[in-house]
Order: C-alpha cells, then sequence, then structure tokens
C-alpha cells in the first residue's frame, strides 16, 4: 500500500508548481489574442502606432511566455516522476491529450513564438500577422488538449478496465474528445484567460494615463481590452464550468461542497450566498440564501433535483460495498483468467472496482475492511466544504467585479470619451485579482473532487510512484527555490519593460474619435502635441 | 473495432516512432544543447556571446517541443516506460527539468538588463541548461542499458531498490557515465556544426571550428570504446522462451535473463543492422572532416553520427526498453509495455498526420531564417526583439 504521507507531499507539490504555472498561462492565452487584435489593426490600416503598440505587448508577452514555457516542463513529467502508478494506471487514455497537445498546438505554438520576435524584418505584414494567429491559436488549442486530459480525469467517459493488463484502456475517443466536462472547462478556462489579459492591458495602461505618459498607446489599448474585456468576462460567467458538474459523481460532491448544501432540497433549490459551512456538525451556519437560484445555475431548470452531500454519502456507501464485491471478483480472474462465474461477476460490478479501492486507505484488502471502515471511506468522499465553497464565491465576485469595470471602461472611452481618474485608480488596484479568481477557479476544481484522481475509478492517494517522503521534499525544496527566484526575476524585469514603455518614443496622441479614429476609418489622428504625452 | 494493423505491428512501428522522437530532438535541440554548452568558451566578449545566443534565438523553442512530445508521446504510447523511467529516475529527472527551466529564461531575460554580472550569471545558466541535460541524458541511456533496479508487483506498482542518495548515486557507474560523455561529445559536436554554419566570418565561428573538431574525434573514440566495453564487459539481456508480438501488454507474462554479450546478439541476427555503429562512427570522422574545412559539412557529419549513435542503441537492446537488473522478468519490451492495439492505432494516425504538417511548417521557419548572423542583428541594432 503506497504511502499516505508520499501521496500528501505529491499533491502540495502538483499544486504548487500547476499552481505556479498558472501564473502565466493565463495571460499566454489572452495577451495572445490581443496581439492579434492590435496587430490585425496595424495590417488593416497600415498605422505604424498599431505595430509600436503590438511590439510593446508583444515584449511584455514574451518575458511572461517563457515562464509559462519553462513551467510546462515540469508538469508534462510530474505525471511520471510523482504519479507513477497513476501513469501506468490511465496512461492508455490519459497520455493521448497530452501528446496530441504536443503536435497539433505546442509545436505550432513554439515554432512560430521565435519567428513572431525575430520576424518584423523578414516578413510582409500580412504574413507576420499570420505568424501572430498561428501563436495565439497554437496557444488556446493548447488548452484544449490540457483541458481534454484533466476533463476525462474529472468525468472518466469512453474507457473501461482490463483485468488482464491492471489498467483503464479506451474503449472510445470520441466520447474522450467530446467530454461535456471538457468542452465546458476549455471556454471557461480560456475566456478566464482572456479577462486575465484584459485586465493587465488595461491595469498597465490606466497607470500611463495617471502618470500621463503614453497617452494615445493607453487609449487606444484600453479602447481594446475594455471590448475584448465584456465580451470575455461576459462568457466566462455564463459559461461557468459548473454546468458540467453534474455530469459525474465526484461532481455532485463537487456542487454539494459548492454550495455547502448538506440535505437535498426540493428543486429548485436555493443559493446560499454566504455562510460558514461546518462539517462536523454538517450545517451551514448564518446562510444567507436567495430561493431557486442554485437550482437554476447547476441544473439549467425547475424541476431537476440537486443532491445534498449527506444523500451523496448514502449513495456512495452502497458503491463501496458493491465496489468490495467487484475487488473479489477481480481477484478470482486474476488467479484464474478463465472463471467464467467471477467474469460474470465483475461485468456487473465493474463500475464500483473505484469505490472499493478508495478502502485501501484503511486495509491492503478492502474485502477485509469492517463497517466502520467503509462508513469512513464513505465519509472521505466529502471533499474540503469550506475551501471549496469560499473559493467559489471569491472566483465568481472577481468574475462580475470585472464585468463591470470593463464595461464602465468601454463606457466612459467610447461614449465619454474620458477616463476619469477615480477609475483608473481602480483599473490599477484591481489587476491582480484575475489571477487570485484562477488560481480559486483549479483549486475549487481539483479541491473539490477529492478524494479521487480519476473520478470515481482511482482514489489519489493509489496514483502515486513508489519514491520516498525524502524524495518528495527534496524536489519540492528545490522547486521552491528555483520557481521563487524566477519570480523575483520576473516580476522585476516585467516592471522594469512597462516603466520603460514603448520603445522609441511615444506614440502618436490619440485624437476624440474613439474607435473610428483609432483604427483609422474616419480621419487621421490630429498630429497635435498632446501636452501628457512626454 | 477491426484494425487494420495487427497489434504486433503497431508495437514495432511505435517503437520506431519512439526512436525518431529520440532523433528529432537530438537533432533539432541537440543544435541548442550544444551551442549552449559551448557559449562560455568560444564566445567571449558580450556581442560575441549574443552573436551566438542569437544564432539559435529563433529556433530553439520549436526545437524544444521535441522534448515535449516525447514526453507525451512515451506516456500515450509506452505508458509503462514512462512511469517506471521517470519515478526511476526520480532525482537525475529533477536535475534534468530544473536545468531545462533555465534555458527558455536565460534566452528571453539575459540581454533585458546591461549589467554585465547580469548577464554572466544568464551565460552560466545557459551554459548549466545545455551541458546539464546533455550529460544526463546520455547516462540515463547507458543506465538504460544497463538494467534499473525495479520490480513490478501483480498489480503492476513498481518498486525500486537505492534511497534518495544511493539510488541517484547508482547511476552514475562508469559505463553509464561512459555513454553520458558520448551524448556531451556528439552534442557538442552537432552545436559546433551549428555555428560554423549560421554565424558570420569571424573568431566565434573559428574557435567553434576548432572545438568541433576535438568533440568530433573525441565522440568517434568514446562511442568505439562503449561498443567494445559491451563486447568485454558489460552484460545485456535477452528474453528466454517464446513471446506472442499480440499479446495484451503485461511485462509479467514474459522470462528474461542477464546475459553476456547480448546487446550485440541482434548484430549477428541482423547482419544489416551493423549500418547503425558504422553511421556512428563515419559521421563523426566526416565531422572532423568538416571541421577542418570550416564547411557544412561539419553539420552533415554531426547529424549522421547522432543518427547512428541513437539508432545503434535501438537495435543492440531490441526488444528490450527498459531491462531490470534485480528482475529481469520485470524488463519492459516493445512486446508488453505498450498502450492498448486501439490506442497505438489512433495515435498512429495523429503522428501520420502532424508530423509532416509540423516538418512542412519548421521547414518554411528555417528557410525565413536562412543565412548567417551578425554581430549587428545580434546586438539590436537591427530589431530590438533580438536576444
Amino acid at each position: 500500500m503506497p504511502d499516505l504521507l508520499v501521496a500528501d507531499l505529491s499533491r502540495w507539490q502538483f499544486a504548487l508548481t500547476a499552481m505556479y504555472h498558472f501564473l502565466f498561462v493565463p495571460l499566454t492565452l489572452g495577451l495572445s489574442m490581443i496581439l492579434v487584435i492590435t496587430e490585425g489593426a496595424y495590417v488593416m490600416t497600415r498605422k505604424e502606432v498599431w505595430k509600436k503598440i503590438t511590439k510593446f505587448w508583444a515584449t511584455l508577452f514574451g518575458i511572461n511566455f517563457v515562464l509559462g514555457v519553462a513551467t510546462g516542463i515540469t508538469m508534462e513529467f510530474q505525471f511520471g516522476t510523482n504519479w507513477a502508478y497513476y501513469s501506468h494506471y490511465v496512461g492508455d487514455i490519459f497520455g493521448a491529450p497530452l501528446a496530441i497537445e504536443g503536435l497539433m498546438a505546442f509545436f505550432l505554438e513554439a515554432t512560430f513564438v521565435g519567428l513572431m520576435f525575430f520576424g518584423w524584418d523578414k516578413l510582409s505584414r500580412p504574413a507576420h500577422w499570420m505568424v501572430t494567429c498561428f501563436v495565439a491559436l497554437g496557444s488556446n488549442l493548447s488548452a484544449l488538449w490540457i483541458l481534454i486530459a484533466n476533463g476525462w480525469m474529472q468525468n472518466p467517459v469512453g474507457s473501461e478496465f482490463n483485468p488482464e493488463t491492471m489498467r483503464m484502456e479506451v474503449t472510445n475517443f470520441m466520447e474522450v474528445l467530446f467530454n461535456p466536462v471538457a468542452q465546458a472547462k476549455f471556454v471557461h478556462t480560456v475566456s478566464a484567460g482572456y479577462v486575465t489579459a484584459a485586465a493587465f492591458v488595461l491595469a498597465i495602461s490606466a497607470w500611463y494615463l495617471l502618470r500621463g505618459r503614453h497617452v494615445g498607446l493607453a487609449k487606444r489599448s484600453i479602447m481594446v481590452a475594455s471590448a475584448f474585456g465584456v465580451l470575455s468576462a461576459s462568457s466566462v460567467i455564463v459559461l461557468g464550468d459548473e454546468s458540467g458538474y453534474v455530469a459525474g459523481e465526484s461532481q455532485k460532491f463537487k456542487l454539494a461542497a459548492i454550495e455547502a448544501m448538506w440535505e437535498t432540497e426540493e428543486a429548485p433549490a436555493s443559493f446560499t450566498v454566504v455562510g460558514i459551512p461546518d462539517r462536523e456538525d454538517r450545517e451551514t451556519h448564518f446562510a444567507l440564501e436567495v430561493p431557486y437560484v442554485l437550482g437554476l445555475i447547476a441544473t439549467r431548470s425547475l424541476d431537476e433535483e440537486v443532491s445534498g452531500i449527506n444523500d451523496l454519502i448514502a449513495e456512495a456507501r452502497k458503491r463501496i460495498v458493491n465496489g468490495v464485491a467487484a475487488y473479489d471478483a477481480l481477484q478470482r480472474i486474476r488467479a484464474n483468467p478463465e472463471d467464467a462465474a467471477a467474469q460474470e461477476a465483475f461485468a456487473a460490478t465493474r463500475e464500483d472496482l473505484g469505490h472499493g479501492l478508495l478502502l485501501m486507505r484503511y486495509v491492503d484488502d478492502p474485502r477485509q475492511a469492517t463497517e466502520d471502515q467503509i462508513n469512513a471511506a464513505a465519509d472521505d468522499l466529502v471533499p474540503n466544504v469550506a475551501l471549496t465553497f469560499w473559493g467559489f464565491r471569491f472566483m465568481v465576485g472577481i468574475g462580475f467585479l470585472y464585468l463591470a469595470i470593463f464595461a464602465a471602461g468601454f463606457y466612459f472611452m467610447n461614449l465619454k470619451r474620458n477616463l476619469p481618474r477615480w477609475y483608473l485608480h481602480i483599473a490599477v488596484l484591481a489587476a491582480p485579482l484575475p489571477w487570485l479568481a484562477a488560481e480559486f477557479g483549479w483549486l475549487v476544481a481539483e479541491v473539490g473532487r477529492q478524494p479521487w484522481i480519476i473520478d470515481g475509478v482511482l482514489p489519489t492517494h493509489l496514483g502515486v510512484s513508489s519514491v520516498s517522503a525524502g524524495h518528495v521534499i527534496t524536489t519540492m525544496v528545490g522547486f521552491t527555490a528555483l520557481y521563487g527566484v524566477l519570480l523575483i526575476i520576473e516580476m522585476r524585469l516585467m516592471l522594469r519593460a512597462i516603466r520603460l514603455g514603448p520603445s522609441g518614443g511615444p506614440v502618436v496622441p490619440l485624437g476624440g474619435g474613439g474607435i473610428s479614429d483609432a483604427i483609422g476609418i474616419s480621419r487621421p489622428a490630429t498630429p497635435h502635441a498632446d501636452p501628457y504625452d512626454k | 473495432m477491426e484494425l487494420f494493423l495487427d497489434f504486433a505491428t503497431l508495437k514495432v512501428i511505435w517503437w520506431g516512432l519512439l526512436g525518431i522522437l529520440l532523433l528529432g530532438f537530438a537533432l533539432t535541440d541537440g543544435y541548442d544543447l550544444g551551442v549552449a554548452s559551448l557559449l562560455p568558451f568560444v564566445a567571449r566578449k558580450d556581442e560575441e556571446r549574443r552573436l551566438v545566443i542569437n544564432s539559435i534565438g529563433p529556433m530553439w523553442e520549436g526545437h524544444q517541443v521535441w522534448f515535449i512530445l516525447g514526453g507525451g508521446a512515451i506516456f500515450a504510447a509506452w505508458p509503462l516506460v514512462y512511469a517506471v523511467s521517470f519515478s526511476g529516475f526520480y532525482i537525475a529527472m529533477f536535475v534534468v527539468l530544473a536545468a531545462l527551466i533555465l534555458r527558455p529564461v536565460g534566452f528571453k531575460y539575459r540581454s533585458k538588463l546591461e549589467n554585465p554580472a547580469w548577464r554572466s550569471r544568464w551565460d552560466w545558466a545557459l551554459f548549466i541548461g545545455g551541458f546539464v541535460p546533455a550529460l544526463i541524458f546520455g547516462v540515463a541511456v547507458g543506465n538504460a542499458m544497463l538494467g534499473i533496479p525495479f520490480s513490478l508487483d501483480d498489480t503492476m506498482r513498481m518498486s525500486y531498490e537505492g534511497g534518495l542518495i544511493t539510488g541517484f548515486l547508482n547511476l552514475l557507474s562508469p559505463f553509464a557515465l561512459l555513454a553520458g560523455l558520448v551524448s556531451v561529445a556528439m552534442l557538442i559536436t552537432h552545436g559546433a556544426g551549428w555555428l560554423v554554419v549560421k554565424l558570420e566570418l569571424g573568431i566565434v565561428r573559428d574557435r567553434a571550428a576548432s572545438v568541433g573538431t576535438y568533440a568530433a574525434l573525441a565522440s568517434f573514440i568514446l562511442f568505439a570504446l562503449g561498443g567494445v566495453l559491451l563486447l568485454v564487459m558489460v552484460d545485456g539481456y535477452r528474453m528466454t522462451g517464446s513471446v506472442d508480438g499480440n499479446m495484451l501488454p503485461n511485462p509479467l507474462r514474459k522470462e528474461a535473463e542477464i546475459a553476456n554479450g547480448a546487446w550485440l546478439a541482434n548484430y549477428a541476427r541482423y547482419p544489416w543492422m551493423i549500418i547503425a555503429p558504422v553511421l556512428g562512427l563515419a559521421g563523426s570522422l566526416i565531422a572532423f572532416a568538416g571541421f577542418r574545412r570550416k564547411s557544412a559539412l561539419a553539420m552533415v557529419g554531426s547529424a549522421t553520427a547522432i543518427t547512428g549513435i541513437i539508432l545503434s542503441v535501438g537495435a543492440s537492446m531490441f526488444p528490450f526498453i527498459l531491462p531490470s537488473s534485480i528482475d529481469p522478468a520485470s524488463s519492459l519490451t516493445v512486446w508488453d509495455s505498450s498502450s492498448s492495439h486501439f490506442t497505438l492505432f489512433f495515435m498512429l494516425i495523429m503522428a501520420v498526420i502532424f508530423v509532416p504538417i509540423i516538418l512542412f511548417y519548421t521547414a518554411w521557419v528555417y528557410k525565413v531564417l536562412w543565412g548567417r548572423v551578425t554581430t549587428e542583428e545580434a546586438t539590436g541594432a537591427k530589431g530590438e526583439h533580438a536576444y
């Protein structure tokens, strides 16, 4: 039986490296799209201003991009180093999207990103824009394949257990590719990346405006960022991946944990806005509830029930008992592959094999488990309710806040033609929030599905490698030190590049014509000297 | 579903694709590993170093994907190999990852500040990011040939002999270190070949040619020495009993043993395989001649040498991929450690579609960036985005 300490340490290391990786990924996803927009404006209008704007944001993109690439290397190999049994158990399915990500997406992105920086003088305008488009396409497709892999962990469709090879094997790749959980996650995650990048561009531009520097660049950038931001923030809210949570078993636990909903309510369930979830007493203190709303959000209907935690535990307990029968049948098949009775018993119970394996936290052989151990294993299926509940609320709160910020920016910029200073201050101060929301989103999705590494198939603690705690502590210290130093360096270079601003002096100031003026379809920007643009 | 390639054929195809991935990585990212290993020695002044760095600046990122793709493809096609090797080489793998993490950052951040101490530190980081992986990849191949001290239980959970420190130190046996040096020599030869082709005429290119001459010679001697050791000292592995190539992948369904000279047995059975080591040796000599004349022949030679050396490892070990030194029956072979029939088929279709597309656009990028890199370009006089 694997060491529980090694499992906990490996989870900490995975969380550390994944969350660190995800400091850089959202900005890469979104900023690549913003570069496509600003360079598109350059190709259409042939105005040097847009080239300068593109090059400026590309510089910041580059500083961020390399750390995304560097820390992504760790992610690709960490399944093998720290989750070896997991890799064996599900590599037949899980490995494929990772390999296809390399083939279809990462090659595209990485091969063209060098040309994007080095190719300005070597390519025609449309050819260079095409290169930028390939970089954006590559990074977004990358997210698609990674989330297909992750979606399968959350909702393992299209596969079944093979007793001869002792692992899960593919039965239907189309189901894996078109997994509803993966689709919802993809749209939600890339939209979150777009929000992050729009917030980033908005904040830096607002800072320039507050200091009265690079006014032309800043105003044009705010125009792009606020419009792009309104669309992305709407998408990230409407297409939240909560919609996928009705699909799988652990997703039901996750949904119930997000709402801290202990008892099943009659449809449509009410939504708990805030409260203090208490795992011991299985109730939420000081809950502030809004009737009907949860049922609508979670099931998109008025008459479908959302299950409460207590009922889910009772259901899961039955599956654990059934899982013990599956485990027993599996042992008999392995002793004698020709045993027809065992095969029949396994076929009837194989869906619950994973639930039987949950008992291996307490006993080596699930068939020896006591009633108390079965009850404990059923209780283990409840994730960390407080973290999931609050993580979700922070994430959603930040999403709505940013929708308002972008909408206000769009309004001030395009209708009022003037951005009030209080608004600029808010735009600068709010800048770290999208990153926080993304990290909370990851926590809700991944903590919310514990104790499974593959929902209903493989418990997390069984997935680890046969390494010692000392091994994992060594690498965890190593990664923390290396990542810490790199983060400090990155922030320093990023801030320096922002302070320096676009190279080659100020951009032509923007006239009063809003979008039509910015993209040059009404009249050329008036070349008067802008007193603030120094 | 009926697939028109049988399981055994697909396993052999994916064994070949594993070789192609390794070759893709060594032939493309090999330039970058070699160039980075050479950086502090062939270039001394700042503009010289920028010249060298910018010669690979636009391309290294695409090259590196061969490594990432290698990881993903091994995961998809050879999940047990992925699991056993990366968790078995745990600490070595961490060192490789840490070194490779320094590389992208070094390229991008080095020239962002004028400070000489800052730049010098990143130059050494780039050196580490080139030299350390080149060495450890070779050492890992050496250990794969020697066998890894692992065994599988009947649930396919692996266990390893050796603790945190001893496990790592055990990797550093003389044969494995020799394999590491072969890898370093061949990749430095390749990197030097790149610099001879890509750099403007001048002192840096001359230095690269001169280092390349020695590296090519070293590559020849060390590789030949490795072959001699396989003959006289290092034991190989062989299967005992018959194996059905179409078997469901389960390593515990076979017998294997350690045997003297077993890594050379394939050359007796299939004499045409001898072409691999011949290419390895001849390539180094061609590279040597190329460096003497400072011509592109050096790069042709180094590419031939890399191809020959990697194919030699595959030819010697087939059908073994990762033999186990403490329990030969747990060894992972082509027949018993792959994914399912269907996954191998599906992934083959993906590879057949996407690899030609990748090669096409990579070639286009090479074409756009064709020609020698000049100091003027590299130091940012033309184009502020240079490294």
